[in-house]
C-alpha cells in the first residue's frame, strides 16, 4: 500500500535520509529499528508531513503523491502516534477525538454522535475507554488509546506508531499488541518504531534496520533474532549480556530496614521496604514504573526526606541526611532523570566531571580552581569511559544521551564508592553505550561495591543482576536468582502476585 | 571541529554581540523620530548627546563618574542573575550600604584615612550584603518571591533613610539656619576617597568598581563557590543532588549582589563633592535610580562583569550626554528618561535573541545528532537537525 523511494534528506552537517526504500503492504506490521539519530523519525516525519524530502517519492496505492503537512497525510488516511501525546488535557475524551473535524452539525458539536462512534471503535479494537472522562484524569496507557482511537476516527489505513511502548507497563504493552494485531486482520498497515528487541521480534512481520541514515538490512521475522538484529543498528557484534566473572559477595554495605517514604502525591510510594545489597553483588530492582523505586532511590540519595526507617552504609545511618553527607558516607548515585539531576546541561564536559568534587584538592588551590589539573583529570575520565565529546569545553547538553551516561557514570565510579545506586543506567541510550555501561557496572562488583540497579528493562535486570528484587507497591515481593527464575515468574511478581515458592530467597 | 563549523560559531558569536548594539541603535533612532516632532534637529542632538558624554576630559570623567554607581550594582546582578536569582533591590541596597557607611563615618572618631576609608567602604559592603540577604533567606527558606520582596525592601530603606537624614542624622547646621534640608553634615575627611589626576572630581571609586568587576569574574569563574553559583542558577536539582547546599548558596547569592550594591552607596556618598550623604525624598535623589540601570548595564554586558565595564561606561554616558543634548536643542527633561527607557525596553527584550544566538552555536557543533534526552530543558532555538527518537 505504501512505498517510499530513495528518499534523501539533508540537514545541515547531517545525512539523516540517504536513499532510503521502504515499502508496507496492507495487513501487515513493519518494523522501523534503529539506534537515536539513525534517520527512523525523520523517515516518518517526512511521511506524515512534517519535513519534505529533499530527494525520492512516495507512493500511495501505487500513485505518487506528495506530502506537504500532515493535513494532507491524514487525508490520505495516513495516522500517526506521537511518543509524546498530543491532547487537550482539560477536555474530554470525545472532545478530543472531535478536535479539528467538522460537525455533522454545522456550527454546533456532535459529541453524542462522536461518542458512540469512539465506542463501537474501543469495542472492536479492545480500547476501552469511556468518551466523557477528562483527558487529564487518565493513566498514560489510557491516554495513548484515545490517540489510537482519534487515528481510527479519521479512517487511518496506516498507522505510524513511534515508539508506542517506552511508556507503557508490560501489561498494557500485551494488551496494545493484541490491538495491533485486529488492526493488521482489518488490512491495517502499521509501521512500528521502537528499539526494544523483544517487541520487535514479537509483534512484526518485517524488520527494517536502520543506521546513520541508511538501510543496513530489510529481513522477514522469522529467522531474525536479538543478536542479529543489534549487529545490523551497531554495525559490530554486540554483546547483549556482558561477562559476569564470578565475584564472591561479602559483607551487607547497604542495609534498608523498615524504609517508608512519603510520593509527590502524599501517598505512601515506599511502605516498610527492607533490603540489603552486599558487597561486590548486582542487586536489580524490577518491577513496573511507579511502584517506589523513583521514591527509594531518592530517599537514598537524600533527594527526599523518608517518614520512618533507617538506610546504612556500612554502619552509617544516612537516613533523612543531606545529599553532601550521604556521599561522604560513601554513596554514588546515578540519577533516573540524566538532564534533570545528573548533569547541568549548560556546563561544560569538564565542569560536569567536577559537579560532585569541586571544592576539594587538588582542583582547588589556595581557593582557586587549579584548571591543569581539571583537565587533566576530566581528559582522563573522557578518555577512560569512552565519552565521545569533541572537546572538554562542550557543554553537556549537546552530546548524545549515552555520552551523558557515561560522563555522569564516570564522575559516579571514579571515586570507588562503597554503595553505587544507578536508576534507569541505559534508558534511552543507544546500544553501542548500554553495553559499555553494562561492562562498567559489571567490573565494578571487584572493586567491593554493593550496587543497586534500578530498572524497568526485564533485559537489563536479567543481564546485570545476581540478585533481583521485585518491588511492587513500595514493598519487596520476593527475592529471586536470575539463574532459576522466569520471566513469567518476576512478570506476576511484578503485577503484585505474591510467589508460590520462597525457595530462592537468601 | 571543521573550518566552516568554526566560522560559522565565530558568525554567530558577533551576531550575538550585536544584538544589543542594534537595540540601542533602534532606540536611538526612536529617540529622533521623538526629537523631530519636538522640533528639534535629532542630529544636533545626538551630537550633542556625543560630545558631551565622551568629548572632552571633563566629559570623559562625568561618564565615568556617573558609570561608577551602575558598574558596581551591575557587577552584583551578574552575581545574582548567574545564580538565577532576580536582584531588583539594588536601590534599597545602595541606601542601606550608604547609610552604613555614613554611621560609621559619624560614630567613628577622626582618624587617619588608612583606616577611615576601608572601614567606611566595608560598611558600604556589609549594608548592602544585610539588606541583600534578608530577601535571599526569605526566598530559600520560606519560598518568598524575590523580585517581589527586595522591590518591597526599597521601599523600607528610602523611609529609613528620609527618616535618619530628616531626624537622627541630620545636619546640626540645617536645624540652626531652619533650612532643614535632608542631610548629614559634612562628614569627616578621613572617609573622602581620594582624587586623582590632580582632578577635582575623580576619585578612587571607579577603579574600585573595575576591581570589583575583576574580582566578580574570579569568584565566578574561579572559585568552588562561583562554580556552585553557577550550578544553582542553571540547576538546582542538580546542584542539590550533587550535595551542593542550594539554599544558602541562593542568600550567598543576594548577599554578594546586595554588598555590591552598598558598596556603590558608600562610594555615592563619600565621593560626593558635598561629602555628605544627602536625600530629595526619594531613592532616586540619593542613588540616581543607578540600583535599577544598574540592572540594563549588567545585561547590556551579558551579564558576564568583565563586558559589564565597557557597558556602564556607555550608559554613563548616556545619562550625562543626555542632559548635553538637553542643553542643545532645548528638548524637555523627561526626554532623556524617555530615551533611557527605551534603550532599556529594546535591550531587555532583544536580550532572548542574544541568548538564543549564543545558544545556537553550541547546537551546530554538537558531535552527533543531537542529544536524545527527553527531559532536556526547552533551548526556544529551531528545531536540531537530527532525530529526536528518545524512549
Amino acid at each position: 500500500m505504501l512505498e517510499m523511494r530513495a528518499i534523501t534528506k539533508r540537514f545541515p552537517g547531517v545525512l539523516a535520509n540517504d536513499r532510503v526504500d521502504f515499502d508496507l503492504r496492507a495487513g501487515e506490521v513493519h518494523t522501523l529499528l534503529g539506534e537515536n539519530g539513525a534517520g527512523k523519525s525523520t523517515l516518518m516525519k517526512i511521511l506524515y508531513g512534517l519535513y519534505q524530502p529533499d530527494e525520492g517519492e512516495i507512493l500511495l496505492n501505487g500513485s505518487p503523491v506528495e506530502i506537504h503537512s500532515p493535513t494532507d497525510a491524514i487525508d490520505l488516511n495516513v495516522g500517526m502516534i506521537h511518543q509524546h501525546f498530543m491532547m487537550v488535557e482539560s477536555l474530554t475524551v470525545a472532545e478530543n477525538v472531535a478536535l479539528g473535524l467538522p460537525s455533522n452539525r454545522g456550527f454546533r458539536t456532535d459529541l453524542d454522535a462522536v461518542s458512540e462512534r469512539i465506542t463501537e471503535l474501543g469495542t472492536r479494537y479492545g480500547l476501552k475507554i469511556d468518551p466523557s472522562a477528562t483527558v487529564w484524569q487518565l493513566s498514560v496507557g489510557q491516554k495513548q488509546r484515545v490517540e489510537i482511537i482519534k487515528a481510527l476516527f479519521r479512517d487511518a489505513n496506516l498507522l505510524i506508531l513511534d515508539e508506542p511502548t517506552a511508556v507503557l507497563t508490560p501489561q498494557e504493552v500485551d494488551q496494545l499488541f493484541k490491538t495491533l494485531r485486529q488492526m493488521t486482520e482489518d488490512g491495517r498497515g502499521l509501521i512500528f518504531i521502537s528499539h526494544k528487541l523483544h517487541e520487535v521480534l514479537a509483534l512484526s512481520d518485517r524488520i527494517t534496520v536502520l543506521r546513520q541514515g541508511r538501510i543496513t538490512g530489510q529481513v522477514p521475522v522469522e529467522g531474525a533474532t536479538r543478536e542479529s538484529l543489534a549487529r545490523m543498528m551497531v554495525g559490530r557484534e554486540v554483546k547483549l549480556a556482558p561477562d559476569k566473572p564470578a565475584v564472591e559477595p561479602g559483607r551487607p554495605r547497604l542495609r534498608i530496614e523498615s524504609l517508608t517514604v512519603l510520593g509527590d502525591r502524599g501517598d505512601e510510594a515506599v511502605r516498610s521496604l527492607n533490603l540489603e545489597v552486599r558487597a561486590g553483588e548486582i542487586l536489580s530492582i524490577a518491577g513496573v514504573s511507579g511502584n517506589g523505586q523513583r521514591e527509594m532511590a531518592e530517599t537514598i540519595g537524600g533527594l527526599r526526606q523518608p517518614t520512618s526507617g533507617a538506610i546504612f552504609i556500612d554502619d552509617t545511618d544516612v537516613a533523612g541526611k543531606t545529599p553532601a553527607e550521604i556521599r561522604a558516607a560513601g554513596l554514588s548515585y546515578v540519577p533516573e532523570g540524566r538532564m534533570k539531576n545528573g548533569c547541568i546541561g549548560a556546563f561544560t564536559v569538564s565542569e560536569n566531571l567536577l559537579l560532585v568534587d569541586h571544592q576539594k584538592a587538588p582542583y582547588v588551590k589556595w581557593g582557586l580552581f587549579d584548571f591543569g589539573v581539571i583537565k587533566e583529570h576530566s581528559a582522563q575520565l573522557v578518555k577512560q569511559y569512552a565519552v565521545k565529546t569533541p572537546t572538554l569545553d562542550t557543554t553537556a547538553r549537546s552530546l548524545s544521551g549515552g555520552n551523558i551516561q557515561k560522563l555522569i557514570l564516570a564522575r559516579e565510579i571514579s571515586g570507588t564508592p562503597k554503595v553505587l545506586v544507578a536508576s534507569q543506567p541505559t534508558r534511552g541510550v543507544d546500544i553501542g553505550a548500554a553495553e559499555y555501561i553494562h561492562k562498567r557496572l559489571v567490573e565494578q562488583r571487584t572493586e567491593d561495591t554493593a550496587i543497586l540497579v534500578i530498572s524497568e528493562d526485564l533485559d537489563e535486570v536479567f543481564a546485570l543482576a545476581d540478585r533481583i528484587a521485585v518491588i511492587y507497591e513500595g514493598q519487596i515481593m520476593g527475592m529471586v536468582d536470575p539463574a532459576t527464575t522466569s520471566r513469567e515468574e518476576i512478570g506476576l511478581m511484578m503485577a503484585g502476585v505474591h510467589p508460590e515458592t520462597t525457595s530462592d530467597r537468601p | 571541529m571543521t573550518s566552516a563549523v568554526t566560522q560559522r560559531r565565530r558568525q554567530s558569536k558577533y551576531l550575538a554581540f550585536l544584538i544589543p548594539v542594534g537595540a540601542v541603535v533602534a532606540a536611538l533612532l526612536i529617540g529622533a523620530i521623538m526629537l523631530v516632532t519636538l522640533g528639534a534637529n535629532p542630529l544636533e542632538g545626538f551630537q550633542a548627546l556625543l560630545k558631551g558624554a565622551f568629548g572632552s576630559k571633563d566629559a570623559l570623567i562625568a561618564t565615568a563618574l556617573k558609570a561608577t554607581p551602575l558598574l558596581f550594582v551591575g557587577v552584583g546582578i551578574t552575581i545574582a542573575f548567574r545564580a538565577n536569582v532576580i536582584n531588583i533591590g539594588g536601590e534599597g541596597q545602595m541606601v542601606a550600604g550608604g547609610l552604613l557607611a555614613t554611621l560609621t563615618a559619624l560614630t567613628l572618631p577622626d582618624l587617619s584615612a588608612w583606616i577611615m576609608l576601608p572601614a567606611v567602604l566595608i560598611a558600604g559592603l556589609v549594608g548592602g550584603a544585610m539588606w541583600g540577604a534578608v530577601p535571599g533567606a526569605l526566598k530559600a527558606y520560606f519560598g518568598v518571591n524575590e523580585i517581589l520582596s527586595t522591590i518591597m525592601l526599597n521601599v523600607v530603606a528610602v523611609q529609613l533613610m528620609n527618616y535618619l537624614l530628616r531626624g537622627p542624622l541630620i545636619d546640626p547646621g540645617e536645624l540652626e539656619r531652619g533650612t532643614r534640608i535632608p542631610q548629614t553634615a559634612r562628614l569627616q575627611e578621613g572617609a573622602d576617597l581620594p582624587l586623582l589626576f590632580g582632578d577635582g572630581r575623580f576619585h578612587i571609586g571607579p577603579l574600585v568598581a573595575v576591581l570589583a568587576a575583576i574580582a566578580a569574574y574570579i569568584l565566578l569563574w574561579r572559585t568552588p563557590l562561583g562554580y556552585r553559583l553557577r550550578a544553582v542558577g542553571l540547576n538546582p536539582d542538580a546542584s542539590k543532588y550533587a550535595g551542593i547546599p542550594v539554599k544558602r548558596t541562593i542568600v550567598l547569592a543576594l548577599t554578594f549582589s546586595g554588598a555590591m550594591a552598598g558598596l556603590a552607596g558608600a562610594v555615592l556618598v563619600f565621593g560626593s563633592e558635598s561629602h555628605r550623604m544627602v536625600t530629595d525624598g526619594s531613592t532616586a535623589g540619593f542613588t540616581g535610580s543607578a540600583g535599577f540601570n544598574g540592572i540594563v548595564a549588567a545585561l547590556f554586558g551579558g551579564l558576564h562583569p568583565i563586558w559589564t565595564i565597557p557597558a556602564s561606561f556607555l550608559f554613563g554616558g548616556l545619562l550625562v550626554g543626555g542632559n548635553a543634548m538637553q542643553r542643545a536643542v532645548q528638548v524637555p527633561s523627561a526626554l532623556i528618561l524617555a530615551l533611557n527607557g527605551l534603550v532599556v525596553v529594546f535591550v531587555v527584550a532583544t536580550d532572548r535573541y542574544r541568548k538564543r544566538m549564543l545558544a545556537r552555536d553550541v547546537r551546530v557543533d554538537a558531535p552527533e545528532p543531537l542529544a536524545s534526552a527527553s527531559n532536556s530543558p526547552p533551548t526556544g532555538g529551531p528545531e536540531p537537525p537530527g532525530e529526536k527518537d528518545a524512549s
